[in-house]
């Protein structure tokens, strides 16, 4: 055979060819181009895209050999060495400066597709850019700061001037000299050059490649597990069973009830559960070797729903039954509550699974070393429960257990549990050697926990002017085979179930159930997306049915400074959801005076058009009783730079340029000049898990303590060396003024270890106590507020409908990084945006029918609307410089937002999701055909 | 496990057939490979010992014209018949048509033929075809031969050419003459499969207010590519009119056999909307052919 002669990156090489490799295999394992990302080895996503050619092309299912004769450019053939410099392309530059890179696993692919059409059309529109990035997929989705970048990066192509900065995004009305103005990431350059590093990209002398067999059955008992053949294979190194797990056999984040691996006379609970895990020398013998593992089963009756799962008689499903919480918010009296009101309305609404379908599938590398100990490799969002967990698991000391976090492709919530990190350690424990297991898509999408499907009922009361005196909710969550953190989420999903508002009598009545489907847990909005949708539909619905403005509805009753929450909690501080209200609907009216009423398209009858409008509130922080502390180091280096480190985790979200620049502010000194150091528990101070939108608060907090307690250190031993007032030491720019003597960093580094005081400082801050649900007092330490309003279209022929615009106003406190924070809102506007038109993860009788992405829809730049971001400042006395989160918020009000919409463009009623073009189109021709 | 064991590269139709029917295990042609691929990778379809690369093949990546027709080969890519003049000049649906086949990058390898040959009834390069009265040429150990576009189809993925040593060389489209225009247009849902709920293509000619001539295809109508031969007859010769046209889609709907298929579309829902769908394709391609 011929071999394969190819240039990459101006570079020729001739190789000989592999059998069934692809292109994005010889580019990412024989020429180490890791940089060309896989996130789904379907041709769906566009994380791999090259150019062959000159043309944007996937390269997962480009098979290697086509590639003979042809010229192939990689994300790192774009930046250009200009004498010992790198100079970044424009483009790179552009998504660095316009905020477009958030986790970055995905801006390789955006980038090489957008230098195609740079090279093809140099003047762009705003179309035309949508069009070639069609199927390039950002979950973060900066969808409009990526076109931002690109037109941007045009402009400075054709015209040889800088690239133009992102002038629309304002500062911080709290601004500090630091915090509160635009700072960029400081990992976005190695983001957009591909040398960022995601735990895919690592590879170890003598690794080997795993592989887990899953039960693929919903429900059962294993009654046998042969693995003499997988074993017998060549190349095979171990294979593992339940049997050999020398620790505790299961785990989980609250409750220790999901096995490492299904034993013999154990039961499976959904299809993803583990029989069985290979080491093999390469991925295909793993493979193949976990496909010669032969199970049978004693098939049990599925349970599909939770409605279901607490119905009488049916098959319990763990020992202590198919409950695993039932969570009940009480408040004043209902009876009198509805005795008292004047209109009642009662609606059921149900929302399905979904998938978080962050780009970069999951991914964990075990390291034996030589000294007993473990390393992890793995992109977690709770580095110190891994380490728990695995020690467990292995029946070590916590203490031989590393985590290494890696840079993340996104989690959203899905990388909070255990996936590959046990199985990796005890293969790697076994054999001895450095051990990768990486989830394919498919298995990605069947093994990791979900948002809650859930099933809402919801009883409101009110008064003819609006007050409204009762809420009484239902709620059925449906957690899956295993609680991972599905107590806490339905949890938050029933205390937000009653909206953003102050109602005096309340009851809600949570259910959640295990069933034989993938489990669910921590999803970006954690619950209130789901009741969200259903009372912000009865709003509007009330407001309908009162005669009475929707926005004047939720004015009327919105919580507001000095309210008590229906958990009992007093409101003292930044409650900013008045004026989110007042300036959305002032921007909406700015564009349509008129906007809930429906405005037919002059050229085409068909189209309808409408705004609606949605608020929601959302905790920060753990709350519940919860002990919420995070720990940071800051320490000054020899050279006058910083290092700040926490384990808290860096999924994208932009938690490393927090607290960058929380030290900076501290220190008065340079952002450039603080580097950060997240999620290693060996180096790192304990964190905390990076969920509940708490990073900012806490670790930025811990950050900016630990950087105060390092200068007063250095006052008090300037102070004493030469003998001023520790008050009359400044620190100005980087330089520490005392008594006249002016101080570099550097200095004053010599100056303290000269005076044996090394200067670091561990600080473990812990955010204001929270009371549990039910004791009354403050359940959380924080919330942070929101209103949107979406402008849609509704086809109503076919009952197609297309988001124009949304308007997003989030009250988080204080603005920290606006650069950041624009992500944040568009992201979160995009991820509302799929969890109501486009995202349905389908289990059928426990067995996953979106197992690929090509059946897991999640938008893209062709679905995204103009967004504008409108921030809200209520300071929180205890939030670091007064912020507060804002990770989920910002998505939560999206979808009663365009639900809304749709009913006030065509008259129907959205109550399941996602919104069904069928569904709409039917009602409407019904109603047709009844007049 | 790997997904094929040999790769051939052929350079001309003869050794690709001739590597076909030699190869020592299970043979497969393989054009743009962005469905064949996934097939293999996810199992659907059966493990192949040999690939042979279609796209090396010079006679089958050319896009030209011959005489009278337009000549596009069955590997020239997706998106090379999207973008090149000559089929904006004679073949709008089918511009219209590549423009909405999956994604950029996608299009820029998957090939028109390998879209005709997955011989599903909705697939948009093929309902395009299948209104613009395209033959295909096919080649077999026997040689070449021309075939009526529609008879390549025996049912849903079932093609009439012998995959083990057929290989669809690439099709032939008449050249538009005055009057005549096409158009393309199709509906989707946002959900699931990448597949539309709809689709719809419309080729004809026009004099004054007179239709002299009409290809309606519709997919999915049936378990091939559909030709809504009645509705053409009801438009045929006619001059235009809302009572025509309502024959016409009366005709359609009597004849096209709209199905239910799960988690995209029921058949009501198809016959709800393809009224609107056909009027909005074939007031496009009027008003082109004005």
């Amino acid at each position: 055979m011929s071999n394969i002669n190819l240039s990459v990156n101006g570079k020729q090489y001739s190789l000989a060819p592999v059998a069934g490799e692809t292109l994005s295999t010889l580019l990412r394992q024989r020429l180490n181009l890791t940089g060309t990302k896989i996130g789904c080895e379907e041709a769906e996503c566009g994380a791999c895209t090259v150019l062959v050619n000159g043309e944007p092309t996937m390269s997962c299912v480009y098979p290697a050999e086509r590639a003979d004769g042809k010229t192939i450019v990689t994300i790192e053939g774009l930046a250009q060495r200009v004498h010992e410099e790198m100079k970044l392309h424009p483009l790179q530059e552009a998504f660095v400066e316009h905020g477009a890179v958030q986790c970055g696993f995905c801006i390789p692919g955006q980038i090489m597709t957008a230098y195609a059409l740079l090279k093809r059309n140099p003047d762009p529109t705003s179309d035309d850019v949508r069009f070639a990035l069609k199927d390039t997929l950002c979950r973060c989705a900066g969808y409009p700061s990526i076109q931002n970048a690109i037109l941007a990066a045009a402009q400075a192509l054709r015209t040889g001037e800088p690239v133009q900065k992102p002038d629309h995004i304002p500062d911080s009305i709290h601004t500090h000299k630091t915090v509160g103005h635009k700072h960029l990431r400081p990992e976005a350059v190695e983001k957009v050059t591909g040398k960022a590093i995601y735990t895919d990209d690592l590879t170890f002398d003598g690794m080997l490649f795993a592989k887990a067999k899953r039960a693929m059955i919903p429900h059962g008992f294993l009654t046998k597990l042969d693995i003499s053949k997988a074993k017998a294979l060549k190349g095979v190194l171990a294979v593992l069973t339940a049997d050999d797990i020398p620790g505790e056999h299961n785990h989980g984040l609250v409750i220790y009830d999901w096995p490492v691996m299904v034993g013999i006379g154990e039961r499976v609970r959904y299809v993803g559960d583990a029989l069985a895990i290979v080491a093999a020398e390469t991925q295909e013998i793993a493979d193949q070797a976990s496909g010669l593992i032969e199970a049978e089963f004693d098939l049990q009756p599925i349970i599909t729903n939770p409605v279901q799962a607490r119905q009488d008689g049916v098959p319990q499903i763990h020992e202590k039954g198919n409950l695993l919480k039932h969570i009940k918010v009480r408040k004043g009296d209902m009876d009198a509550g509805f005795a008292s009101a004047d209109v009642v309305l009662e609606h059921t609404f149900h929302t399905p699974t979904t998938d978080h379908a962050f780009i970069e599938p999951e991914c964990s590398i075990g390291v034996p070393l030589e000294n007993g100990r473990m390393e992890i490799y793995v992109g977690s969002q709770i580095p110190y429960q891994d380490k728990t967990q695995v020690a467990r698991a292995l029946g070590w000391d916590e203490e031989r257990v590393r985590i290494v976090g890696q840079l993340m492709g996104g989690g959203f919530g899905g990388k909070e549990d255990i996936m590959g990190q046990i199985h990796v350690a005890l293969l790697a424990n076994v054999t001895q050697r450095p051990v990768k297991l990486l989830f394919d898509r498919q298995e990605s999408l069947l093994v990791h926990p979900k948002r809650h499907a859930t099933q809402i009922r919801v009883k409101v009361g009110a008064k003819k002017d609006g007050r409204i005196v009762a809420m009484d909710t239902e709620l059925y969550g449906d957690t899956g085979a295993y609680a991972s953190l599905g107590e806490k989420v339905m949890t938050r999903a029933t205390t937000h179930s009653a909206g953003p508002y102050d109602i005096e009598n309340v009851r809600a009545d949570c259910y959640a159930m295990y069933t034989n489907n993938p489990p669910s847990g921590a999803f970006r909005g954690f619950g209130v997306t789901q009741s969200a949708f259903a009372v912000e539909s009865m709003m509007d619905m009330l407001a309908e049915k009162l005669k009475m403005d929707r926005v004047e509805l939720r004015r009327m009753n919105a919580l507001h400074v000095g309210s008590i929450t229906n958990t009992g909690q007093v409101l003292r501080d930044s409650v900013g959801l008045t004026e989110c209200i007042d300036k959305v609907e002032a921007e909406m009216r700015r564009v349509d005076p008129n906007p809930f009423s429906p405005k037919v398209d002059p050229e085409n009858p068909n189209l309808v058009r409408a705004w609606g409008y949605a608020s929601a509130y959302k905790n920060t922080g753990l709350g519940g009783g919860a002990p919420d502390k995070s720990g940071a180091d800051v320490e000054l280096y020899e050279d006058g730079t910083f290092q700040v480190r926490s384990s808290a985790a860096e999924l994208g979200q932009g938690l490393v340029t927090v607290m960058r620049l929380v030290v900076s502010e501290e220190m008065s000194i340079a952002p450039e000049k603080v580097s950060v150091l997240v999620m290693d528990t060996d180096l790192t101070p304990n964190g905390g898990p990076t969920t509940a939108s708490r990073q900012t608060f806490v670790t930025g907090n811990a950050s900016r303590y630990a950087a105060k307690t390092l200068r007063e250190q250095i006052s008090a031993t300037m102070a004493e060396k030469y003998d001023v007032r520790p008050e009359q030491i400044r620190f100005e720019d980087g330089i520490v003024h005392v008594n006249g003597h002016s101080m570099t960093y550097a200095e004053i580094y010599k100056e303290m270890m000269g005076m044996g005081q090394k200067p670091l400082v561990r600080y473990e801050y812990e955010a204001p106590k929270t009371k549990p649900l039910g004791e009354g007092g403050d359940m959380h330490f924080a919330f942070s507020f929101a209103t949107q309003a979406a402008e849609v279209e509704v086809n109503k022929l076919t009952g197609e409908v297309r988001v124009l615009k949304v308007i997003s106003a989030n009250d988080v406190g204080m603005a920290v990084n606006p650069l950041g924070l624009q992500g944040q809102v568009e992201g979160g506007v995009m991820m509302g945006l799929g969890n109501c038109l486009t995202e349905e993860f389908i289990v059928e009788n426990g067995n996953v029918v979106t197992d690929h992405l090509a059946r897991y829809r999640v938008p893209g730049i062709m679905l995204t609307p103009e967004i504008t971001s409108i921030i809200v400042e209520h300071p929180v006395e205890a939030g670091p410089y007064g912020a507060k989160g804002v990770g989920e918020v910002s998505s939560i009000p999206t979808t009663p937002a365009i639900t809304n919409a749709i009913y006030n463009a065509v008259g129907v009623r959205i109550f399941k999701l996602p919104v069904d073009q069928e569904m709409i189109a039917k009602e409407l021709w019904e109603r047709e055909s009844n007049k | 496990m790997n997904l094929w064991q040999e790769y051939k590269r052929p350079a001309s139709i003869a050794e690709a057939i001739q590597a076909l029917t030699s190869a020592p295990g299970p043979a497969m042609p393989i054009a743009g490979g962005t469905d064949l691929m996934l097939d293999l990778k996810q199992g659907r379809h059966s493990p192949v010992h040999t690939l042979i690369d279609l796209t090396f093949i010079r006679e089958m990546t050319v896009l030209e014209l011959r005489g009278d027709e337009l000549f596009i080969g069955a590997s020239v890519a997706v998106n090379q018949v999207a973008t090149d003049p000559l089929v904006g000049d004679h073949a709008q649906a089918l511009v219209e048509a590549c423009n909405l086949i999956a994604g950029p990058q996608v299009r820029n390898t998957a090939t028109i033929g390998g879209n005709v040959a997955h011989a599903l009834p909705a697939a948009d390069g093929t309902i395009a075809l299948t209104a613009l009265d395209a033959q295909a040429e096919v080649a077999s150990p026997a040689g070449v031969r021309r075939m009526p576009f529609t008879s390549l189809f025996l049912g849903p993925g079932k093609s009439s050419i012998n995959k083990s040593e057929e290989i669809i060389v690439g099709f032939y489209l008449p050249k538009l003459k005055k009057g005549q225009a096409s158009c393309f247009k199709r509906i989707m849902r946002p959900q699931g499969v990448a597949l539309p709920i709809l689709n719809c293509s419309v080729w004809l000619e026009r004099e004054k207010d007179t239709v002299k001539d009409i290809h309606i295809a519709v997919g999915p109508g049936g378990s091939t590519p559909f030709r809504a031969t009645e509705a053409e007859a009801a438009l045929c010769g006619r001059s235009f009119s809302e009572e025509t046209f309502s024959h016409a889609l009366e005709a359609l709907l009597g004849q096209a056999k709209f199905r239910t298929s799960a988690r995209r579309a029921s058949a009501e829902y198809r016959k709800h909307i393809v009224g609107g769908l056909f009027r909005d394709v074939f007031e496009a391609a009027w008003k082109r052919a004005e």
